[in-house]
């Protein structure tokens, strides 16, 4: 198990003030929190920081920490000392309560309270009186453009509570092959009914949402429903109007170029897009004039030859 | 494990009411109402009796609860900062879309 440096993550030094550590770890919350900050990485910092914050802010946790700090090196593997009492590991938050449910093990091994927020008994007698449904999970499941233009299926791991049927609960990773509907776009959400957490007594279980986000693509970009190409085309295929091979989530199709286009045009690939059951995406291909090098005697006399019969200002606009 | 489970995708085209928002995202009816005056969400219909909202609610209510629960920000805040998120969203899909 690896050491964590609390004090690292939170970007402050070991003597800190309460007041210090409080404002660096709100000015990093705010930057960070997964709903502001994009970045993939952004929930895993979060995460990072909640957890710094959560020792550092308490001065008894502070404390006990410190005293392991004092004598761990960075090339050490950390354990906790044998002597050390479980002491703190009442430190569980009932329903409702701030969650530990994802602190690192180097936290629960120190502090305990994380993976079960109250014993499987505890919960069980819980539960005969309280009957409630369980926690909703909230996850990010990352997929390609053509997963959503396909529609596709994914394989996700999460973190949930159980019943092992004996009444007995535990938090543990499961796999659930999920469906990517056709045509979700970035940011959506869709409900798995039943998926979240197990319900308190006979209460039923939670929801799991899963918010979609797109990997990055090497061609296209998206704006909601609709797709976005840059095609390079020569001059000869803008100015005759040819048909060129265009690449769309669903493989290639001809596309007649209006003869005397220039660089900019944008045309329109009708439900070419993130189509779904109820709304069109289509796909807007923005042509660019890519100009071949005059590199031999020949090619550069066709270009002096294009100049006389063909004289064009494209600069006309500015006067002069 | 090869179950199928029952998925719904919370877009626009599905609508529901205050009851089932509330529900969903276990909030009062009083907090919904909030974030109707807060303008944070425009549901269609006159009275609280009549509102259908939107799916994209949904998310809108859980992330105003997460931004309220982990930044402490009060619900005008967390308002300012859907908008300026859906602003920068936008703003980020243009210079996407031109670079």
């Amino acid at each position: 198990m690896d050491y964590k440096d609390y004090y690292k993550t939170l970007n402050i030094s070991r003597d800190a003030s309460p007041e210090e550590v409080k404002r660096a770890y709100r000015k990093m919350a705010r930057k960070y929190h997964p709903d502001v900050n994009k970045d993939v990485d952004a929930e895993k910092k979060f995460k990072e920081i909640s957890e710094a914050y959560e020792v550092l802010k308490d001065v008894e946790k502070r404390k006990a920490y410190d005293t392991f700090g004092s004598d761990w090196r960075a090339d050490q593997e950390f354990k906790p000392p044998p002597n050390w009492k479980s002491r703190y590991h009442k430190t569980s938050a009932g329903p409702g309560g701030a969650s530990t449910e994802h602190f690192s093990d180097f936290f629960e091994s120190l502090f305990g309270g994380g993976r079960s927020p109250f014993g499987a008994e505890d919960l069980s007698s819980f539960g005969r009186e309280h009957h409630g449904r369980g926690d909703d999970l909230h996850a990010k499941v990352s997929i390609t453009l053509e997963d959503s233009y396909h529609g596709a299926k994914r394989t996700i791991t999460l973190n949930r509570t159980t019943d092992d049927g004996r009444g007995h609960l535990t938090i543990q990773p499961q796999s659930l092959q999920v469906t990517i509907p056709k045509g979700v776009i970035e940011g959506q959400q869709i409900r798995l009914e039943g998926q979240g957490n197990v319900g308190y007594g006979r209460g039923a279980h939670g929801n799991l949402f899963l918010e979609i986000v797109f990997e990055p693509h090497p061609l296209f970009t998206v704006s909601k429903r609709d797709v976005f190409l840059v095609l390079p085309v020569t001059p000869w295929e803008a100015a005759l109007g040819s048909a060129v091979a265009v690449p769309t989530l669903g493989g290639k199709v001809d596309l007649k170029l209006p003869a005397n286009s220039q660089t900019g045009r944008k045309l329109r690939l009708k439900n070419r897009g993130l189509s779904s059951k109820t709304q069109a995406g289509h796909q807007y291909v923005t042509l660019a004039v890519y100009t071949p090098p005059a590199e031999t005697v020949e090619q550069r006399q066709l270009y002096e030859k294009m100049a006389k019969l063909m004289p064009y200002n494209p600069r006309s606009e500015f006067g002069g | 494990m090869n179950q199928e489970f029952h998925y719904i995708v919370l877009d626009d085209s599905m609508t529901l009411g205050v009851n089932e928002i509330c529900t969903l995202c276990r909030v009062g009816v009083e907090m919904v109402n909030e974030l109707v005056n807060e303008g944070v969400l425009v549901p269609e219909g006159t009275s609280p009796e009549t509102w259908r909202f939107s799916a994209v609610a949904i998310k809108r209510i859980q992330v105003t609860l997460r931004l309220q629960r982990d930044l402490r920000v009060n619900l005008p805040g967390a308002a300012l900062a859907l908008d300026l998120l859906d602003e920068l969203e936008e703003l980020r899909a243009q210079l996407k879309k031109i670079s």
